[in-house]
């Protein structure tokens, strides 16, 4: 069956290069015209309708309606589309062609993370947010957008309780996009231009960060400091923080557990240096860890963010990503948000309702003079979060983390049996860990090319981004992976890595 | 023929928070535990987890079985209009979703893709973006599309960071740190180019709707490093002297980025590129028939010019013989604007769209979207109480019209808030006002775009009838509306004073323990 429809392919009515776009096309202008049929997403593609309504404005054409854009304006030939794929069925074989080409991270093992990450989605968060109610919902009133507005309140809720924080609000376009707020956030509650972070962080987070912080030539310039990491604990380095801490820094920024998957456990003693100097504490964190690590509430930050994609959002290639922002409940942060925000409130008649709190700092309410900016984020998101946090409970995210931390830690074990393969540190992580392959003779990349063809895709490269740490590979262990998966892994890296 | 009014009544559920709900000890999830052989290799999990760190208060999260939560979601989903009745929000164009799309990108060969995987593994979502990228073009004239901007104002502030970065190579930045745009273009224009630190210069309508071709001019100078327009604005009036607007601003030095937010009613019609625009977005959450999901995961994909493209965000895709590449080579590019590739699912929703419509789909449907506008506000205009902006500009408005109730306040005390309210009651979810600053009182933004029959907007105009009938026969009914929905109106408490407002249920619960004692 599968041949076949590969074969079939080459001949296919609908092919996706542009080439054979356009010859589709001629193909398609050399057949005789018939009857257009009225689109299947267009009620008013009937004739009759068109007509009865151009007849209501008195005009023979509806190009009369568009006498506003002056002819020099007009395009002046027909789009050069391929021909359309009115049917379903058409349409859907067309777009099964392309996806087979596709290799999921389910028909093989996975142990990429980085940010973004293959956790398990409970059936239920898929169920409701493709209830059409939610997915089509736009804008409408407190009353008709009740249960939609309900639910966000109930992300926000439920993520406080991870978090320990008050204050969170909707949420923003990912993790890197929350730090880059949260810097900004920083920069204006203090008036400084500045920020700490961390040395090893992911390449794609400190590019977004970046460019929030503006180039040194823009008024609004946002400096970023690099913090040292103790190569040994994969912790921040004290000294280095405290050498480089002054009155300059508007925050300092640090993610627990780290990039490189280490658990922060100086965290307090870093919360507590930014406060000496007055400068923000903004945590990242990873809040699927937050069943067994301490909330970022109990040791002094200021500022949470991090990521929504672990709680209940396939990894859809990188678009499964959203952002949070939390903070504690205090009028100096929330006057600084930029998200928008929702409060719980009451109706004429006591019922619970639900509205935007201080929408007038949004861009929305106050164009450039508002907080940043915000926009369609990622707000459908909030509603599978909100599902994935009541269905796992205070049970539920224990037992997830208990179970993530000792597997990653088996795997681990392992790993750094295996002749030349070490993983370092060796514990003290949560789900990710550094497996380092330099005594193997063999670079991350060929590695990674040879366990791809046995069905595994290895652990994130990181030879190029942080060249320091030599030929090593930021491996990822969640609850999907089983006792028997982390021994394949292992044997497998051990067949490989022979000399 | 009169239309007849529906008997709607929205379901109410009385719902608790879920924060309340839950007994404990219930459980709405399993995981596996790990194995004994893996406590004896490395220890229980409390040896693994460093003492400093270890959480010592479980999170106050609801205790629930998988079937109440499931329930209690789809309760709230059921006290959510969305597009089940109408929905005419003006500025979002509302469209169909094709269902096929949303089964498409659930499939594991999307939802369950890693973007750090091999190029090799992803052959299939490489090309669909690819070749979405060529359609793209083809619509817009551009030479290169890059979809990483997660949302319209994530493209807007693309084109402010493109624009840093245009003008830092020419040593320029620190000289041309000013953003031109108009009272009608979206905020997010403002917005995004007063965060990447440029000063905006807002130039405001005069009597045909738009801003002057002169008052441009005043405004450009050597340090105007970019303008960001709407064309049409909101209002549905087309600038006809964009042509000379770009060239005014490209005689001084800047660059010109077209907002196509409004694009439904001029796709197919025009191109940025031969407007002499630099630059472009397209909403694929509006314009490209992807699910809105109540503002978001959205896509805001940006095209620019074969010169700006070195400053586009990466990766991009590109294509080697039969193989498809990600390409993150250029030293010069902005680097990101959020991680990975953008919302890769919606991308493919939109690509599979766009080939269903196909070139003729496309200018039908904006043929639609003017002719039912046009048609609309002809009926809307016999509705007393109601006017339209600028009334003095004679002719065809494009797939949008501003109107007001100005009139109908003046008259009634009714707001155009109250009447959102009371149109819930028929089934008619919200209009869309207007984004600030208002420059019509009381207005309201209806955009009926192709996916609503004639029937429903007929069904529209007549709510909008009754509901104005209502304002001067018995107004109370309207400004106490709604009348048939989950819930009544907001109360009169503002949620912009710090000891009222609660973005937590924790939050709410103290506040309201701090109330209860004073």
């Amino acid at each position: 069956m599968f041949a076949i429809l590969q074969f079939c392919a080459n001949i296919a009515l609908y092919p996706t290069d542009l080439a054979s776009f356009y010859a589709a096309i001629n193909r398609n202008q050399e057949m005789p015209l018939s009857t257009p049929r009225p689109h299947p997403y267009m009620p008013n593609s009937v004739p009759a309708i068109r007509q009865e309504m151009l007849d209501v404005l008195g005009v023979s054409t509806v190009d009369e309606l568009f006498e506003q854009i002056p002819e020099d304006h007009r395009l002046k030939e027909a789009l050069k589309l391929p021909p359309a794929v009115s049917s379903e069925s058409e349409l859907r074989r067309h777009m099964l062609e392309m996806l087979s080409k596709n290799t999921s991270c389910e028909e093989v093992l996975n142990f990429l993370g980085g940010a973004c990450w293959q956790h398990h989605v409970p059936a239920i968060c898929d169920e409701v947010v493709r209830r059409s109610e939610f997915m089509t919902s736009v804008w409408g009133t407190a009353s008709s957008d009740l249960g939609r507005n309900q639910s966000w309140f109930e992300f926000t809720s439920q993520l406080g309780e991870l978090v320990n924080m008050e204050l969170v609000a909707l949420p923003v376009y990912s993790w890197g996009c929350a730090a880059g707020h949260a810097i900004r956030m920083a920069a204006r509650l203090t008036s400084r231009n500045k920020v700490l972070v961390p040395r090893y962080l992911d390449p794609e987070r400190r590019a977004v960060i970046k460019n929030y912080c503006a180039p040194p030539e823009m008024a609004s310039t946002i400096e970023m400091v690099d913090l040292d990491i103790d190569s040994s604990s994969g912790l921040i380095d004290l000294a280095d923080l405290e050498a480089k801490l002054s009155s300059d820094f508007a925050a300092i920024y640090f993610e627990n557990p780290s990039y490189l998957g280490q658990i922060e456990v100086q965290a307090a003693e870093i919360a507590a240096l930014a406060r000496k100097n007055g400068a923000e504490t903004i945590v990242g964190v990873d809040p699927i860890s937050l069943g067994i690590l301490a909330p970022p509430g109990d040791y002094g930050a200021d500022i949470v963010v991090g990521s929504i994609q672990p709680l209940g959002i396939h990894m859809y290639c990188g678009g499964g990503l959203g952002g949070f922002i939390a903070s504690r409940d205090e009028a100096r942060y929330a006057y600084e948000y930029p998200a928008l925000m929702i409060s719980i409130a009451e109706t004429t008649h006591g019922e619970y309702g639900f509205g935007l709190a201080l929408m007038h700092q949004s861009s929305y309410g106050s164009r450039e003079d508002g907080k940043d900016w915000t926009g369609n984020s990622t707000y459908l998101w909030a509603i599978a979060n909100a599902v994935y946090m009541a269905l796992l409970g205070p049970e539920g995210f224990r037992e997830l983390g208990e179970l993530i931390i000792q597997r990653a830690h088996y795997c681990a074990s392992l790993l750094q049996q295996i002749d030349g393969v070490s993983v370092s540190p060796t514990s003290g992580f949560f789900k990710e860990f550094v497996v380092n392959f330099d005594d193997t003779g063999k670079s991350v990349a060929e590695i990674n090319r040879l366990l791809l063809n046995r069905g595994i895709f290895g652990g994130l490269d990181l030879s190029a981004w942080f060249p320091d740490l030599g030929q090593s590979a930021l491996y990822c262990v969640t609850e999907l992976h089983n006792e028997s998966d982390l021994h394949c892994l292992a044997n497998t890296l051990t067949e490989i890595c022979k000399k | 023929m009169k239309t007849p009014l529906r008997k709607y009544h929205a379901p109410v559920w009385d719902e608790p928070i879920i924060m309340e709900m839950g007994v404990a000890g219930r459980r709405g999830c399993h995981f596996p535990l790990a194995g004994d052989a893996v406590t004896a290799a490395v220890g229980s999990a409390a040896d693994l987890i460093p003492d400093a760190m270890r959480r010592r208060a479980p999170p106050e999260l609801p205790e629930m079985s998988e079937p109440d939560v499931l329930r209690h979601y789809l309760h709230l989903s059921q006290e959510t209009l969305g597009m089940m009745g109408i929905s005419l929000f003006g500025t979002c164009t509302m469209k169909y979703n094709p269902r096929l799309t949303e089964d498409l990108v659930a499939r594991p060969q999307v939802a369950e893709l890693h973007p750090n995987q091999d190029p090799a593994t992803l052959q299939g979502v490489l090309e669909i973006i690819y070749n979405f990228d060529l359609l793209l073009r083809e619509l817009s004239g551009m030479d290169q599309f890059v979809f990483q901007p997660a949302g319209g104002a994530a493209a807007a502030y693309t084109q402010a960071c493109i624009t840093r970065a245009y003008h830092s190579a020419r040593g320029e930045l620190e000289q041309r740190n000013q953003i031109i745009t108009s009272i009608q273009s979206h905020p997010c224009n403002p917005a995004t180019s007063a965060a990447a630190g440029f000063q905006v210069v807002t130039l405001m309508l005069e009597e045909n709707g738009y801003p002057s071709l002169n008052a441009l001019k005043a405004a450009v100078s050597n340090r105007t490093a970019a303008l960001m327009i709407n064309n049409p604005d909101d209002m549905g009036i087309y600038n006809p002297q964009i042509k000379e607007w770009v060239d005014v601003v490209h005689d001084a030095g800047g660059l010109c980025f077209y907002d196509h937010a409004n694009f439904n009613g001029v796709m197919s019609k025009i191109r940025a590129r031969e407007l002499g625009f630099d630059a472009c977005m397209f909403m694929l959450h509006k314009t490209f028939g992807v699910s809105k999901g109540g503002g978001g995961p959205a896509v805001g994909a940006y095209g620019c010019t074969a010169e700006l493209a070195e400053y586009l965000p990466g990766p991009l895709v590109t294509k080697n013989g039969d193989q498809f590449l990600l390409n993150d080579d250029s030293p010069t590019s902005i680097g990101r604007v959020r991680e990975y590739w953008g919302n890769v699912q919606q991308i493919i929703k939109a690509y599979a769209w766009t080939r269903a419509m196909g070139a003729e789909g496309i200018a039908e449907a904006s043929d639609i979207s003017v002719l039912m506008n046009n048609y609309m506000e002809k009926e809307l205009l016999k509705i007393r109480g109601v006017t339209r902006s600028h009334p003095d500009i004679d002719g065809w408005r494009m797939e949008m019209t501003r109107f007001g109730l100005g009139q109908l306040y003046e008259d009634t005390g009714v707001t155009a808030v109250d009447v959102q309210n009371r149109m819930v009651d028929f089934g008619v979810d919200a209009f869309w006002l207007s984004h600030e600053p208002w420059v019509v009182p009381q207005p309201f933004t209806p955009e009926a775009g192709e996916m609503w029959s004639k029937e429903d907007v007929d069904y529209w105009i007549a709510v909008l009838q009754q509901i104005s009938d209502e304002a001067y026969s018995n107004p109370e009914i309207v400004k106490t509306a709604p009348h048939k929905q989950s819930i009544h109106k907001l109360g009169p408490d503002s949620l912009d004073e710090p000891d009222r407002w609660a973005m937590t249920w924790r939050a709410h619960k103290r506040k309201k323990a701090t109330k209860a004692q004073k």
